[in-house]
């Protein structure tokens, strides 16, 4: 029992939407705030010191990324990167882009945006390969598919992919969303076959408003901000220098931790999946079949449970310090019902019912302690008016 | 001190509930709905209208949640809304959305999350009669009073029910809002329906979602005098926009008649009737009969009647009432003023 007086326990189980910032970022991004301040582009020896700083974060993410460090255009974060290889390749390109329903929606948008194809995926979110097969045509010039799912968390082989598009779509190129899954699996062979990759700092420990993507040489895309011609034509506008540098040295903290934090993480995941599915009548875990987990993220956490309102079960958590989320939530803070759920097949009565509880690096024991205490009762007390 | 949940839509009077609640000690928690994802004018839904409540939840110092409502409120207030219209009924969707939404799904909502009571920023009145029986009371400022779209509610609702803004003035409203410094101190009233934009209006909504049917225009002798292209566009009492010129007085639409695609126009005179059939009948606190004051629109005048089982008798020959439209039944208290006791719902016979 809590004793009276001592704060509440605090459980922050949303890692999917950010992460907490690593001291190793933001020990990096001050300095390029205080004294290393130029601009990057500008001809004396500050400006020079920045540039460096640039050149030195593209040497750091390039081995993580499996890529050179030229081929790393810095954006604002993930949706800007996925924006600029698919708009920007069908703007180069035009023909059509393809991708599966149940992307992020930077990409999901972006390719309806083009008029592009959106295919079917499986029960798990997956593309659907004979669908995939069905659209892919010499015209196709861009298929997105994400390497880890943000809501779901079940992670998805490029290879098969790569395969149907050498047989049937020759012109495509192929981009993958690594947002969610550059924390917490090898992205540099995951993505190797990939033509582009986006990945957004804040999700491995980075401040948020800062992201990349992979333009692998001799790769063409229109830039999508047209100016000074910075990060050689293909994203105008003076780098943002402090956010660069820390995502740099959060990649480089991460990458030297992931193998032992997935370890870590992924035992306290599954001990969170299993006491909240044997404690809560109903409760279902999303996109697992038979308990084996392998197909997802170390941090995924997806349950749903039929009959439940999210948005009550999230008020209800908060209450108790348990910051979790739903589906997506939409520009004004209110839970959209989930396009990825629903692309899973999965009932709308069982998906209102749905909770992501995300864990990431920071994750303590303490609060998946906290989580298995509460959550259950919470599910419970709404069961009661279900 | 009460838990309550304080529906704020990002307007003047909300605002300044939410905030008249906290100052009387309550532990105040503001929730905006998401109920529509189309196109508005303000209404509550815009993005912008949730950023002016969630700002002011700040400046309170008050927990702000958003609930999204949009599936329930397109099944029972814009699908049935165009439901109505395409059977040639004149609907009040804000009074369904009070229904449905607001007073079903929210309170709902509150009661799961354990809070005591629900308050908005509508202009009327809970109060309890000797007996303590609960009912609606006009708002104290009559201009703008509320109650007509609040009529439905019943004992278990009215006391669930806080209503702060009931026994001020607008006017009061406002400078209190001024007073707080609030950034909705100044904002315009909410005007119409709030998932209808001024742009496209009524008549561009409904053709994009119903199936318009041509009808004829006739004359109260039968003879033909023009035509339509959509019966179900056409309102009892209507006047303009028909195009069937050349008569002396003024020509009103008397009857729709949608099972034959008529529409029958007629004078002022004919626009007069002494009963109003009804359907669907509900009461504050147990049935009603006998001599009622009745209110036709949000915002009309009232006038007097005896009500019957099905019907109304107008004390006074009065306009004809569209089908669809509700009437809401009053009674005068001598402490309280006029005070809800039922409503009912136009319908044709």
């Amino acid at each position: 029992m809590q004793n009276p007086g001592e704060p509440k326990p605090v459980a922050y189980l949303d890692n999917a939407a950010t992460t907490p910032v690593r001291q190793v970022a933001i020990d990096a991004m001050v300095p390029m705030m205080s004294n290393c301040f130029a601009n990057p582009s500008g001809a004396h020896r500050m400006a020079r010191e920045a540039r460096r700083a640039l050149d030195d974060a593209r040497d750091v993410l390039a081995p993580g990324l499996g890529c050179e460090p030229g081929d790393i255009v810095f954006t604002a974060g993930g949706t800007e990167a996925d924006n600029l290889a698919i708009i920007g390749a069908h703007q180069r390109h035009g023909g059509i882009v393809v991708c599966p329903a149940a992307e992020h929606h930077a990409v999901l948008h972006a390719v309806e945006h083009c008029g592009g194809t959106v295919v079917a995926t499986d029960n798990q979110g997956r593309v659907d390969l004979a669908a995939l097969a069905e659209v892919l045509t010499p015209e196709v010039t861009l298929v997105s598919v994400m390497l880890a799912n943000n809501e779901s968390g079940v992670v998805q082989s490029l290879d098969p992919v790569a395969d149907l598009i050498a047989e049937q779509a020759p012109n495509a190129l192929l981009h993958t969303d690594a947002v969610q899954a550059f924390p917490w699996i090898d992205v540099a062979t995951a993505a190797a076959r990939a033509d582009m990759i986006s990945i957004s700092a804040h999700k491995f420990g980075g401040p948020k408003g800062v992201g990349a993507l992979v333009v692998r040489e001799g790769v063409d895309i229109a830039p999508q901000l047209i100016g000074g011609g910075q990060e050689r034509d293909r994203r105008s506008g003076t780098q943002n220098v402090p956010g660069i540098v820390a995502m740099a040295a959060a990649a480089q903290e991460m990458l030297a931790t992931r193998d032992e934090t997935v370890a870590r993480i992924a035992a306290q995941r599954d001990r969170l999946v299993d006491g909240l599915v044997e404690a809560v009548d109903g409760m279902i875990e999303t996109a697992v079949v038979n308990g084996d987990r392998s197909q997802k993220v170390a941090g995924s956490c997806h349950v749903c449970v039929e009959g439940v309102e999210s948005e009550a079960l999230l008020v209800l958590l908060e209450r108790e310090n348990i910051f979790g989320s739903a589906a997506s939530s939409c520009s004004s803070g209110a839970q959209d019902p989930s396009h990825v759920l629903a692309a899973m097949g999965i009932e709308r009565s069982m998906a209102g019912g749905s909770l992501r509880l995300s864990l990431g690096f920071a994750t303590t024991d303490a609060e998946i302690e906290h989580a298995l205490a509460v959550v259950p009762a919470v599910f419970d007390r709404l069961k009661m008016f279900g | 001190m009460a838990r309550v949940l304080c529906a704020m839509s990002g307007g003047v009077d909300s605002s300044v509930a939410a905030a008249l609640l906290r100052d009387e000690g309550h532990e105040v928690t503001g929730v905006t709905m998401k109920l529509w994802g189309g196109d508005s004018d303000t209404g509550c839904c815009s993005v912008s209208d949730v950023d002016d409540a969630r700002r002011v939840a700040d400046q309170l110092g008050i927990e702000h949640h958003v609930f999204n409502f949009g599936e329930d409120f397109e099944k029972w207030v814009v699908g049935p809304y165009v439901a109505d219209h395409q059977a040639g009924r004149t609907p009040n969707p804000c009074i369904e959305c009070n229904r449905h939404i607001k007073f079903d799904r929210l309170l709902e909502r509150a009661e799961v999350l354990e809070f005591d009571y629900v308050a908005t920023g509508h202009h009327a009145k809970v109060v309890r009669a000797d007996d303590g029986t609960l009912l609606l009371g006009r708002g104290y400022d009559y201009a703008k009073d509320q109650s007509y779209v609040l009529h439905m509610l019943d004992q278990i609702q009215l006391a669930k029910l806080l209503l702060p803004i009931g026994s001020m003035t607008k006017d009061r409203v406002r400078e209190l809002a001024a007073g707080y410094g609030m950034r909705t101190a100044s904002k315009p009233d909410s005007q119409d329906v709030c998932f209808i934009t001024s742009v496209q209006g009524r008549g561009k909504f409904l053709e994009e979602r119903i199936n318009l049917t041509p009808g004829r225009i006739v004359d109260t002798d039968g003879s033909q005098v023009g035509q339509v292209e959509g019966v179900q566009l056409v309102t009892i009492g209507q006047r303009k926009g028909l195009d069937v010129g050349g008569h002396a007085t003024p020509r009103y639409v008397v009857d729709i008649d949608v099972p034959t695609s008529t529409i029958t126009l007629g004078t002022k005179n004919d626009l007069l009737t002494n009963v109003t059939a009804l359907t669907n009948a509900e009461w504050s606190a147990g049935a009603v009969s006998g001599n009622v004051l009745v209110q036709t629109n949000a915002h009309g005048d009232t006038a007097t009647a005896v009500l019957g089982a099905d019907s109304i008798t107008w004390d006074k020959p009065h306009r004809k009432i569209a089908a669809g439209q509700s009437l809401v039944f009053y009674r005068q208290d001598p402490e309280h003023g006029e005070l809800v006791v039922g409503g009912a719902t136009a319908t044709k016979r």
